[in-house]
């Protein structure tokens, strides 16, 4: 008889009987419904992924996705999905954020789980505002931005998530956006394809309290101009006519028109296999509007991850000295016997 | 216990006769006291280990500064070890100490008060220098302004005749100099008339591995044997002091502290679950050790991962993963690290996942006392978190059982499917006493049942007046269908047909869903309370010891056991009636706890924090208990306790 097949898995399989309840237009919905798409086909089954998120809007993705799931406390989830994975080898753990939850009250424990690599694919949903509190200013809000609690313009610096992502040492960052539904199903397979800390940002509007700050990024007639595309061994080249590329000037990027300023052959090429930083950084920093900001993925290389690693020491410790039994745990320096 | 027979009134009578003569006594407790880089802790946890070898009963409190390294000599950087040694059964370290040996003046300035008038204070005075006593703070050396008159004062040049003793042995002097913890260890060991096997024993296996450690075991070696020999030759004192061996349960025994039964305990716990132990912590004082244990090349070969987690709370979220994940969850830490990981205690209590915190506590509030003990966080494990907030506590009460309090905590909290604490304090995790090594066939088991496929059947429709049909049905998976106890099923991640969603947001009972019902969460803050009281269908009664008829009843919980057992048999052998009961479960008490207390006239409550046990008593059980408090970050005298008794009988 032959082998049975892998039941395959259908995005109406993934979804629950709960009600989703984003706001109407929120892009929380597309990034669901390319995450079920992209899922079909990872070929891990269902009992095998798990969602684990904290609090904000885009925490309550676990309860749409009929895996299991853990809805935890704000800023945590790392924590928690590090913790499973230490207690389960073979899932597929997603961890789902925002730029309050993962940034601000969960920014120390992100920079860890990158820094240790710990096999988890983690999701940053940046709409650069508070939404499930009614729209305060978030650590990724731009200066100036006027909001609940910056009624007069916020007067912080935002965070650059791939940048923090970088010097934590992930090793998988990539940046997509919520309506580009090819570009981020790609994204979210090859995130579930690295084995390591993957980290994506996604680019995600609120409707309700910061509509259309990506507007930039995602409205047809501009967009082209504004976002580069990177792809691995590839010279950097973006517009709409496809004649502007990115060029370095010593050690900053510029901005250069194919065939007036320069050729193809002078334009940077994408690594995202090294494991030299500086790349990545580079492009980590390019803001609009003087530079299209980039998005695809800037590292994916392979390093141990912690688990590994821990495996690793029982297993070596095992075999050298056998596998511990209970009596060896009450063994001392000094045992004494009395009669 | 302390000995009937005085030491000082012993050496009088020697020193009358005006020879050398042995005086054997029932117990002894000596301090070793220095400066934190003299190498006291080493000294006295040698010292222990040969009294625990020649049969001794023994407990130790070891007493150190929160700053590793204060300036030499001063104040601030004394460390203290202190060993009470019996022929009898004992409980404690000992309330005043025999003998003390103080390597400066800021040893002898901190630690006379301890030292009983007429012991024995054995004196480095080559530490007595100008600048050592300004250091110290003293105006005019106490060794020689007569101040010290009412003590039976040796000096020793330690520094000088150790130098002596190891300069042929290749060690540079500042090397040398660090041998002298060991000379005053030989001398001790004269006067007590122990043999330096086991200590030559140690030094071997310690240095006598690597030829370039030579230098060092044979500078140790010699500055022990010249110690001892020290005291031989100039007869240092009248008389030696012999405590003979105690009269111990037969069987194989080794020392151990509260911190290092807890690591011990869990892995066992471990085992006897066929579970990964999972334990993430974040280094404080003083539960450190708890970690550092766990992370031993030992413990890999059980299996055991742990993780060194970013912060407090990352180190609980990392153990209550691991538990969602299937494998026992443990997380370790003191009182400010336990004010962090209340939110995510809070989201175990909510998913009802088990997971074990171990809260070593120190003095508090804030960073408080970080190194000294207390037992103030018992009303913080009780309610400390938002909401109502139930959780199961337990406290070891001795540091033997730190084990078996561990592990009847991985037991309650796989079987409950909710949090537990283990209140144990910085007095038990760092104090030693003999522990009989378990026999292995007769460590409880603990059996886990996972959940294995759909748990819906006969729940069509209507599964709980809360819970209207949604997400029912046949062949479904209901995560939160209880059992007898109310206990939830535990699906692993990785179970096909059971995938379910748990969060912090009110469930809905039965089926785990989100739900805001007000009637559904009324329901559920009293199922959630209603589990926690049925462990006590699961765990011993209070026993009473002592005089059950008595009119007091002395009851308290966790580490200060030792010293209230004592004093009540002190005041039982004074002829008069007193009960003790001791509470190892704090949530939910054992059945019978109001029974107990309401047979009593008086109820006495000793603990070192200002009345939280005795607080939730009078609460609880409308009981005119009386509090016993101590808040100094030290533990109870067990004369402090004998008179608070002693008011009421």
């Amino acid at each position: 008889m032959a082998a049975t097949a892998l039941p395959t898995l259908t995005a109406k399989d993934l979804t629950t009987d709960q009600e989703v309840r984003w706001c109407p237009g929120c892009g929380d919905y597309s990034i669901l419904a390319q995450m079920k798409k992209a899922l079909t086909t990872v070929g891990v089954p269902r009992e095998k992924m798990v969602f684990v998120s904290g609090i904000g809007c885009s925490s309550r993705f676990p309860y749409y996705m009929n895996t299991y799931g853990f809805h935890t406390i704000h800023g945590r989830a790392p924590t928690v999905a590090t913790g499973l994975r230490l207690a389960n080898p073979d899932l597929q753990i997603w961890v789902v954020t925002g730029d309050g939850d993962g940034l601000s009250i969960g920014g120390n424990h992100l920079m860890h789980v990158l820094r240790r690599n710990i096999d988890l694919k983690i999701l940053l949903f940046n709409n650069e505002i508070y939404g499930l509190t009614k729209g305060q200013y978030s650590p990724t809000s731009r200066t100036g931005t006027p909001s609940k609690t910056s009624k007069t313009g916020s007067l912080e610096t935002p965070i650059r998530p791939l940048t923090m992502a970088i010097a934590s040492e992930a090793t998988f960052i990539a940046r997509t956006v919520d309506v580009d539904v090819k570009h981020l199903t790609e994204t979210l397979q090859k995130a579930a394809a690295h084995k390591g800390a993957a980290f994506v940002e996604i680019y995600q509007n609120c409707k309700i309290f910061n509509d259309e700050v990506w507007a930039y990024a995602t409205d047809k007639s501009v967009k082209a101009d504004n976002l580069l595309y990177v792809e691995h061994g590839k010279p950097m080249i973006f517009g709409k006519d496809k004649n502007k590329g990115i060029r370095l000037n010593g050690l900053t990027p510029e901005v250069v028109e194919i065939g007036k300023d320069c050729q193809i052959d002078d334009l940077l090429v994408h690594d995202e296999k090294t494991d030299d930083p500086t790349l990545a950084t580079l492009l980590s920093r390019m803001v609009g509007p003087k530079f299209p900001e980039v998005l695809g993925t800037y590292r994916s290389f392979r390093k141990p991850c912690y688990e590994e690693m821990l495996d690793a020491q029982i297993a070596d410790n095992i075999a050298k000295k056998g596998k511990g039994q209970v009596a060896d745990l009450f063994k001392a320096e000094d045992v004494w016997t009395v009669e | 216990m302390v000995s009937p027979t005085s030491s000082a009134e012993a050496a009088s009578s020697a020193s009358r006769n005006g020879k050398h003569s042995v005086q054997e006594v029932e117990s002894i407790t000596i301090r070793f006291a220095g400066d934190s880089g003299d190498g006291m802790q080493l000294a006295g946890t040698r010292f222990t280990d040969t009294s625990a070898i020649l049969g001794n009963d023994i407990a130790t409190f070891p007493d150190f500064p929160a700053e590793i390294r204060a300036p030499a000599g001063t104040l601030a950087g004394v460390s203290g070890f202190q060993v009470h040694f019996s022929s009898n059964d004992i409980h404690t370290p000992g309330d005043i100490l025999d003998a003390l040996v103080v390597m400066n003046p800021a040893a002898l300035k901190t630690n006379l008060r301890d030292l009983k008038k007429g012991g024995i204070l054995i004196v480095n005075t080559d530490a007595f220098a100008q600048n050592d006593l300004d250091k110290a703070k003293y105006k005019v050396n106490p060794l020689e302004d007569g101040s010290l008159a009412g003590y039976h004062v040796v000096r020793v040049a330690v520094s000088k005749l150790n130098k002596e003793a190891v300069k042929d042995c290749g060690l540079s002097p500042r090397e040398q100099d660090r041998c002298k913890n060991f000379f005053a260890l030989g001398l001790v060991y004269w006067l007590y008339e122990r043999p330096l096997e086991a200590t030559l024993k140690w030094l071997k296996e310690k240095f006598g591995k690597k030829t370039e450690l030579k230098p060092v075991l044979d500078a140790n070696n010699a500055a022990l044997k010249a110690g001892y020999n020290y005291g031989e030759t100039v007869e240092l004192l009248p008389v030696q002091y012999k405590v003979v061996k105690a009269k111990i349960t037969p069987g194989k025994y080794r020392k151990i502290t509260g911190n290092e039964a807890i690591a011990i305990g869990l892995v066992a716990a471990s085992h006897a679950a066929n579970k990964t132990l999972v334990y993430s912590g974040y280094p404080i004082t003083p539960a450190s050790q708890v970690l550092e244990d766990l992370s031993q090349p030992e413990m890999r070969r059980h299996g055991v991962k742990t993780l060194q987690a970013e912060d407090e709370i990352a180190a609980i979220g990392v153990a209550l993963g691991a538990s969602f994940g299937g494998a026992i969850g443990v997380t370790g830490t003191s009182g400010p690290g336990i004010c962090l990981k209340s939110e995510a205690i809070n989201l175990a209590v909510m998913t009802e996942l088990p997971l074990v915190i171990i809260d070593v506590q120190r003095g508090g509030p804030s960073t408080g006392l970080p190194t000294k003990t207390e037992q103030a966080d018992l009303l913080q494990a009780m309610f400390g978190r938002n909401g109502e907030s139930p959780v199961a506590i337990v406290a070891p009460q001795s540091p033997v059982d730190c084990f078996d309090i561990t592990y009847e905590a991985v037991k309650i909290a796989t079987r409950f499917m909710c949090p537990v604490f283990i209140l144990s304090d910085g007095y038990i995790a760092n104090g030693s006493e003999p522990w009989k090594i378990p026999d292995i066939a007769k460590l409880p088991k603990i059996e886990i049942v996972h959940a294995t496929g759909p748990n819906s059947e006969g729940m069509n429709g209507a599964v709980h007046e809360h819970a209207e049909g949604e997400g029912s049905g046949a062949g479904k998976f209901l995560p939160y269908k209880r059992d007898q106890y109310l206990s939830r099923p535990w699906a692993i991640p990785g179970t096909p047909g059971l995938e379910h969603r748990i969060g912090g947001i009110e469930k809905q009972d039965v089926t785990g869903n989100i739900n805001y019902e007000a009637a559904n969460h009324e329901h559920m803050v009293h199922t959630r309370w209603k589990k926690i009281e049925n462990i006590a269908e699961t765990i011993p009664e209070l026993e009473v010891i002592g005089d059950a008829d008595a009119e007091l009843l002395v009851i308290g919980w966790g580490g200060t056991y030792g010293s209230i057992t004592t004093a009540v048999d002190r005041v039982r052998k004074n002829g008069k009636k007193v009960a003790q009961a001791h509470l190892r479960y704090l949530n939910p008490m054992p059945k019978n706890t109001e029974a107990v207390l309401k047979k009593y006239k008086k109820i006495l409550v000793p603990e070192l924090n200002s009345g939280q046990l005795c607080w939730l008593l009078r609460a609880k059980y409308l009981v005119p208990a009386e509090g016993f408090n101590k808040v100094q970050g030290r533990p109870f005298l067990v004369s402090e306790i004998e008179a608070a008794i002693g008011k009421l009988v």
